[in-house]
């Protein structure tokens, strides 16, 4: 919101760049003189295939793409940091860029094609929907039953203390985007969330900011169990197999799907081309075959059908948690239940 | 007669016209009232949100606390894909928020919700605002709940319904016209009718129009039976008058005539004889054509009010012929008579008429020392008397100008005559459904005139 007027002043005098804490970097240099800034909540590792297939159909144009957190992105994009195309997966985030104008419109037949809950007002546009999943070390689990519903999961947690203390992986929503729209929605959904959430605070959690570091350290052994962690990441690292340490798993109560979205800013110099790659993962976006990309296509088979699973939509109530008031009021009862002291 | 256009398409197009207004009328009406159901659909989800916010409100150690319900945002994105806006203020401190969204031009009083509209962002908004007191330890702070939103759906909306009414009134009006153009020709088919049956009718047919007609018409009928009326009255009368003038005229002439034969018969100047004989003849000729006028006005009289009975047209033929032997004889003219049984319905009297009119003329015109035919038959259902003489023909004008009144063949130059001979045998003949045939004979020169009538 507006709460920061002086600092956000003063960050532009600071300098737009200078204020934004870049995760990683990469220039692809194109033949031409045109450029294209993207900034993404997607590792370099994760998005490398796309950028190089646009870059192969666009030749001459040089690709600027810098990774950030959802939250980063957010206020950069804010806060006026010139970029052609935001790439994220906090959708309320996304959501309140487009509806306070700092998005600029873009149709094309591609965007016609995309069904009405994948875009809002021709602002925002989903190119992959992501199911928020449980990954478990299946060495840590062993002899344990594997729980299906948060019920099951809050009894097995509660029966074997010495195995998940200190080894129980979830997101710090209070840095994390992503985490924080997976855990109000969850929370909006399910009265079983803030029941795990304080046996899970009971056990020493292991708070991350992002799902990769999560993965890696179940596949390591260190974590027993991650929640809520996003399912294409999962997928990807387990295909890139773990000699069967790892095993994903989908609640079967209450799931959320978290679509990640694209949207144009208002102040960017090159918008034909952004929208050119937006159409590009739209058309990704709306394919009925899995093919060997890293992000799931929007209709997935499995997770439409699946009981439980709801796809987060893309309105105006995505703004709610995002009030202030209510953040913080989220914010002090995650605590209380999670970092207990 | 000068024309005013078309009765039918100044009903058509005066229908059509009321009809466009109505469609146009319609459509506007429709638009407004989307227009307004839209907005206020709006106005009561903004409402809504509002209220349902302002409920949340409480009061917390000396604080105001509130809560945004998940519902007061999602039932927003109901109405289309609108942007947002919201605002909560205690007093005049703001708590959270847009914080530049204009404030209502009126402030709500409590439980009251105020809409406005205003520019935000860059686009018109359309908000709801929602006022509530909290105490907050010891005083009272009145809370405002704003709730913005543009209004992008509520113009969808709109335009789509004004399209569609757009199109229902384009239909409607096509429809109308088409049953414009229906009616206006269904009303006027009375007139239409009526008109066919004035033209059907014979040139002498001064009958009354006996018709059902709508009440609009009854007076022209009134007026039309009227005018007939009169028209024949007077043609009556001036028939009257002739044929009372011939009568008059006949009798003073029989006597000129007799007292001119006396006179030859007493004088022995040869000069003088022949001016009685000129006059003789002028007499005789004057007579005659008393006797025509009389006869048409008998034929125009009889022919109103027709008598049919069984009459053979062969007997007819013959007592004719008798009749005007002597006329014959004297020019040394030979009448042939070859008559077979011929039965037609009609006036006796009026067909002794017509064929001594036929007959007579066919003397007259013959020269001398010829030979005229009368031959009577049945042919195809229709009786036929043809009289053929040997005389100059009817010359090369068009045959039905012969049977006009007063109307004499180009060829007669020298023969005294009226010119009402055919017309009377024509004007019969049409009474009584049949017709003459003026012609040629087969062979040789002459005229052939055939007076045919339906045989019973």
């Amino acid at each position: 919101m507006r709460y920061a007027c002086l600092a956000l002043i003063l960050t532009f005098l600071a300098g737009v760049s200078s204020a934004l804490e870049v995760e990683d970097h990469r220039r692809y240099p194109g033949t031409g003189n045109e450029e294209l800034h993207v900034i993404s909540t997607a590792d370099l590792e994760v998005f490398e295939p796309y950028l190089l297939a646009f870059q192969a159909a666009r030749p001459d144009l040089t690709i600027d793409y810098t990774v950030a957190s959802s939250a980063e992105l957010h206020r950069a994009i804010r806060n006026g940091a010139v970029f052609d195309l935001a790439l994220s997966s906090a959708m309320d985030l996304q959501f309140q860029l487009a509806n306070d104008g700092y998005a600029q419109r873009h149709q094309s037949d591609r965007t016609l094609a995309l069904p009405n809950w994948a875009k809002w007002r021709d602002l925002i546009f989903a190119f992959t929907a992501e199911p928020a999943v449980m990954v478990l070390s299946t060495e840590r689990f062993a002899g344990l039953p594997v729980p299906t519903t948060r019920q099951e999961l809050v009894g097995v947690l509660r029966q074997h203390p010495d195995v998940f203390e200190g080894a129980i992986g979830t997101y710090d929503v209070r840095e994390s985007g992503l985490g924080y729209l997976f855990a109000t929605q969850e929370a909006r959904s399910t009265d079983a969330y803030w029941r795990l959430s304080e046996v899970m605070g009971r056990l020493d959690p292991q708070l991350y900011c992002c799902s990769g570091q999560m993965i890696d350290d179940v596949t390591e052994g260190k974590l027993a169990l991650a929640y809520n962690v996003l399912g294409s990441y999962a997928a990807d690292r387990l295909a890139r197999a773990s000699g069967g340490k790892v095993q994903v798993l989908s609640m079967q109560d209450f799931g959320n799907v978290m679509l990640r979205t694209a949207l144009i800013p208002s102040n960017a110099t090159n918008p034909d081309a952004a929208g050119l790659m937006i159409d590009m993962l739209i058309d990704l976006g709306l394919r009925s075959t899995p093919e060997n990309w890293p992000l799931p296509p929007l209709n997935q088979v499995g997770i439409d059908h699946a009981a439980g699973f709801s796809q987060i939509r893309l309105g105006p109530a995505l703004m709610v948690y995002l009030d202030p008031l209510n953040r913080r009021a989220f914010l002090s009862e995650w605590e209380n239940a999670m970092v207990q002291k | 007669m000068t024309g005013t256009g078309s009765i039918g398409r100044k009903l058509t197009l005066l229908l059509a016209g009321v009809a466009a207004l109505l469609s146009l009328l319609s459509w506007a009406m429709v638009n407004g009232l989307a227009k307004q159901a839209a907005e206020r659909t709006q106005d009561n989800v903004l409402a809504a949100s509002a209220t349902t916010i302002a409920e949340t409100l409480r009061s917390e150690q000396g604080e105001v606390r509130l809560e945004l319900p998940y519902s007061a945002f999602s039932m927003l994105g109901a109405i289309g894909e609108d942007r947002v806006f919201y605002r909560v203020t205690a007093g005049e401190q703001m708590l959270t928020g847009y914080e530049d969204l204009p404030l209502p031009s009126d402030p709500p009083s409590q439980g009251q919700v105020v809409f406005d509209t205003a520019q935000f962002s860059g686009e018109a908004i359309r908000m709801a605002s929602v006022s509530r007191v909290i105490f907050a330890g010891v005083q009272a702070v009145p809370v405002t709940v704003t709730m913005a939103q543009t209004r992008n759906g509520v113009s969808a909306i709109t335009s789509d319904l004004s399209q569609l009414a757009a199109f229902l009134s384009v239909m409607f009006f096509l429809v109308a016209v088409a049953m414009s153009a229906f009616a206006a020709q269904t009303s006027l088919k009375p007139l239409n009718e009526i008109a066919a049956a004035v033209a059907r009718r014979g040139p002498s047919d001064l009958r009354p129009l006996r018709r059902e007609a709508p009440t609009e018409l009854a007076p022209l009928m009134t007026s039309l039976n009227r005018l007939m009326d009169r028209l024949g009255q007077s043609i009556r009368r001036s028939e009257d008058f002739i044929a009372e003038a011939a009568h008059r005229v006949r009798t003073p002439l029989a006597t000129v005539r007799a007292q001119a034969e006396v006179a030859l018969r007493t004088t022995d100047d040869d000069a003088e004889k022949q001016r009685l004989r000129r006059i003789i003849r002028a007499v005789d000729e004057s007579s005659r054509s008393a006797g025509q006028l009389l006869d048409h006005a008998t034929v125009a009289y009889r022919a109103e009010d027709l008598s049919r009975h069984p009459t053979d047209l062969a007997d007819i033929a013959r007592k004719t012929v008798d009749g005007l032997e002597p006329t014959a004889a004297m020019k040394d003219i030979y009448i042939k008579l070859d008559t077979a049984p011929a039965t037609v319905s009609g006036d006796a009297v009026l067909l002794e008429n017509a064929f001594r009119n036929v007959l007579d003329n066919a003397i007259k015109y013959s020269p001398e020392d010829t030979t005229v035919t009368v031959r009577v038959f049945v042919e195809n259902g229709y009786a036929r008397a043809a009289v053929v003489d040997e005389g100059p023909g009817l010359g090369d004008g068009p045959a039905e100008n012969l049977t006009e009144r007063f109307r004499r063949g180009r060829n007669t130059e020298g023969i005294v005559g009226s010119g009402l001979g055919l017309t009377i045998a024509s004007d019969v003949l049409r009474a009584h459904g049949g017709h003459l045939d003026l012609g040629q004979p087969t062979k040789g020169k002459g005229a052939c005139v055939t007076l045919v009538l339906p045989s019973s």
